[in-house]
């Protein structure tokens, strides 16, 4: 949250990224830069293009165009650099593994062989599940945990490989508000603390206002980036989504809603869309 | 113990053979199989085990041993399968069913001609439903080499292969070669079926590959101990299973053996149940409160 000082490192610089997907154009040349200790929220609504914007980043899609940039060289497979959690994964409540093997996954996972039992390693995996609030369903099955804890997991299986980047894809689509509210305080003190740069995707940004230092718009394909006073206007977005939008604030809230003006106040014309 | 221990089981040779091909090949089935179960691919495994009737039928039709021809035909089977079905759930699905079609066709004509060129009879009963008994000395040396490759190459793709079950983005992400490791673990899953189809025939196989897995699964929360586990009632199911069928030559007037492979998948399908008893599953799973903050779940 406090403000970057204007000489903080480019972490992630992301060039005139394309991406069509069998003729079709999911991503047209979107540019943003990420730098240390800051929260980014990668905003945009469902088929918006965050996933495959999130995928071209982690070097899982090739983009048709652009590049990006992981400090300052293309990225190669292997790059420790940056922690990722998926949207979702798919674990068996039968599964043999618990949470603290899977933050120790995070340590050595790529490793072929068998690990030998570590000390160091076991004391490692401990502080970081305290770093997270997960000690006290440390010994559970993965495939057992609720949503929200699942999420602490997977962010200490991610954050354990000491990365500068963290990704994260959607981690508030499946948890109610509160979860949802601690996996974004979380999230925060830890972008502090350790001075990483966290880029998050969400479809709404609410409950991401009070921690985003930056946010990236994306919509139709195409993306606006740079502080939150900045993107979430009426010109900025009506660009963006190529027709006429009107950003209401209520209550500290954000309303980004289509269509001609009405009176102030809530939208009276029931056929209004909210974004 | 005598009426347990029937005259000549401890010196019988043939039992000596088929106890220790049995335990080794329990233990590869349980070590691997727990990773079956765990990806949730029990049928790909079922479907390798059909591709493996083809190549046993084809050795045994040839005359070599069918374990080479079941560890041939499951390798070629998973090749094909990983690069038929790329990428989609669906794509594998139809892959994986094309192949075992046609696989069982062949086992079909072989077993066919088995029979009527060199008038065989057993040929059916032994590729199929397995002959642990007229394993010859000779097989044990090979069923050890084949188990030490399969059990090397769990080894050594252990952690990666646990990063893609749990999600492939996020090993694919961090540099693991996804394909290779999915495809080295097929083969040796493949390993495992022609080894578990010599012990017990190919149509059971998978009987001891994911009986003893499934037990193990519901017994113990940590992947190496439900290794450990997955061997032991592996073991402990073959042995019974031995043990039974020779003495059922005593049980009738007729003096006809019930085949092996009857016994040890009747033992794993009550180890099995028993574990669905309730005490046995409260132990383990009782493991953790119901899930206090996951009310918005069911809108996915």
């Amino acid at each position: 949250m406090s403000p970057q000082p204007e000489a903080a490192r480019q972490i992630l610089e992301v060039e005139g990224i394309g991406v069509s997907l069998s003729g079709r154009q999911i991503l047209d040349n979107v540019s943003f830069s990420v730098r240390a200790g800051e929260f980014t929220g990668l905003i945009g609504s469902n088929g918006a293009g965050k996933t495959t914007l999130l995928r071209v980043i982690l070097g899982l899609e090739r983009p048709s165009a652009g590049r990006v940039l992981v400090l300052g060289a293309p990225r190669g497979r292997r790059n420790r650099s940056m922690g990722y959690v998926p949207q979702k994964i798919m674990l068996d409540p039968d599964m043999p593994l618990r949470a603290r093997d899977l933050v120790a996954l995070g340590i050595d996972g790529t490793r072929f062989g068998i690990p030998l039992p570590s000390r160091q390693r076991r004391e490692a995996v401990d502080e970081m599940l305290h770093a997270v609030d997960a000690e006290g369903f440390a010994d559970a099955r993965v495939g057992t945990l609720s949503g929200g804890e699942q999420q602490r997991v997977l962010i200490a299986h991610a954050l354990i490989g000491r990365p500068q980047l963290l990704l994260l894809d959607e981690p508030l689509a499946n948890l109610d508000l509160k979860s949802g509210q601690e996996v974004v305080t979380l999230l925060d003190r830890i972008a502090d603390e350790q001075q990483i740069a966290v880029l998050l995707s969400a479809h709404e940004m609410n409950p991401l206002l009070p921690v985003m230092d930056r946010i990236v718009y994306l919509a139709g394909g195409r993306a606006a980036s740079g502080t939150t006073d900045e993107v979430v206007r009426d010109d900025v977005l009506s660009a963006l989504y190529g027709y006429e939008v009107h950003v209401h604030t209520l209550h500290g809230r954000i309303l980004v809603v289509a269509g001609p003006m009405e009176q102030p106040g809530l939208p009276s014309d029931p056929t209004l869309r909210v974004i | 113990m005598r009426w347990l221990f029937e005259s000549g089981f401890f010196a019988s040779h043939p039992v000596h053979v088929a106890c220790l091909v049995g335990s080794i090949v329990a233990v590869v089935s349980g070590v691997v199989g727990v990773f079956t179960v765990m990806r949730g691919q029990s049928f790909a495994g079922h479907s390798l085990a059909d591709v493996a009737t083809a190549g046993g039928s084809g050795a045994f039709l040839v005359g070599i041993s069918p374990l080479f021809g079941f560890v041939a035909g499951g390798v070629v089977g998973a090749g094909a399968m990983e690069a038929i079905g790329v990428r989609r759930a669906r794509g594998r699905d139809l892959a994986t069913g094309i192949v075992l079609g046609a696989s069982i066709g062949l086992a079909a004509l072989f077993l066919y001609l088995s029979t009527t060129e060199s008038s065989t009879t057993g040929a059916s009963q032994q590729i199929l439903f397995g002959s642990i008994f007229s394993t010859v000395s000779s097989t044990v040396p090979v069923v050890a080499i084949f188990s030490v490759l399969c059990l090397g190459i769990m080894a050594l793709v252990y952690r990666p292969l646990l990063l893609s079950s749990v999600s492939t983005d996020m090993a694919a992400a961090r540099g693991v070669p996804v394909r290779v490791v999915a495809l080295l673990y097929m083969v040796a899953l493949a390993l495992a079926v022609g080894l578990s189809s010599l012990a017990i025939g190919a149509i059971l196989s998978t009987a001891l590959l994911i009986g003893p897995a499934a037990i193990a699964l519901r017994l113990t929360k940590r992947i190496g101990w439900a290794m450990m586990a997955a061997s032991l009632s592996g073991v402990v199911a073959v042995l019974a299973g031995v043990l039974l069928a020779y003495d059922s030559y005593y049980w009738s007037p007729s003096h006809a053996s019930w085949p092996v492979s009857f016994f040890i998948v009747v033992i794993v399908f009550l180890g099995y149940l028993a574990t669905e008893l309730p005490f046995v599953s409260t132990a383990v799973t009782r493991q953790r409160r119901p899930a206090t903050s996951d009310a918005s779940e069911a809108h996915r």
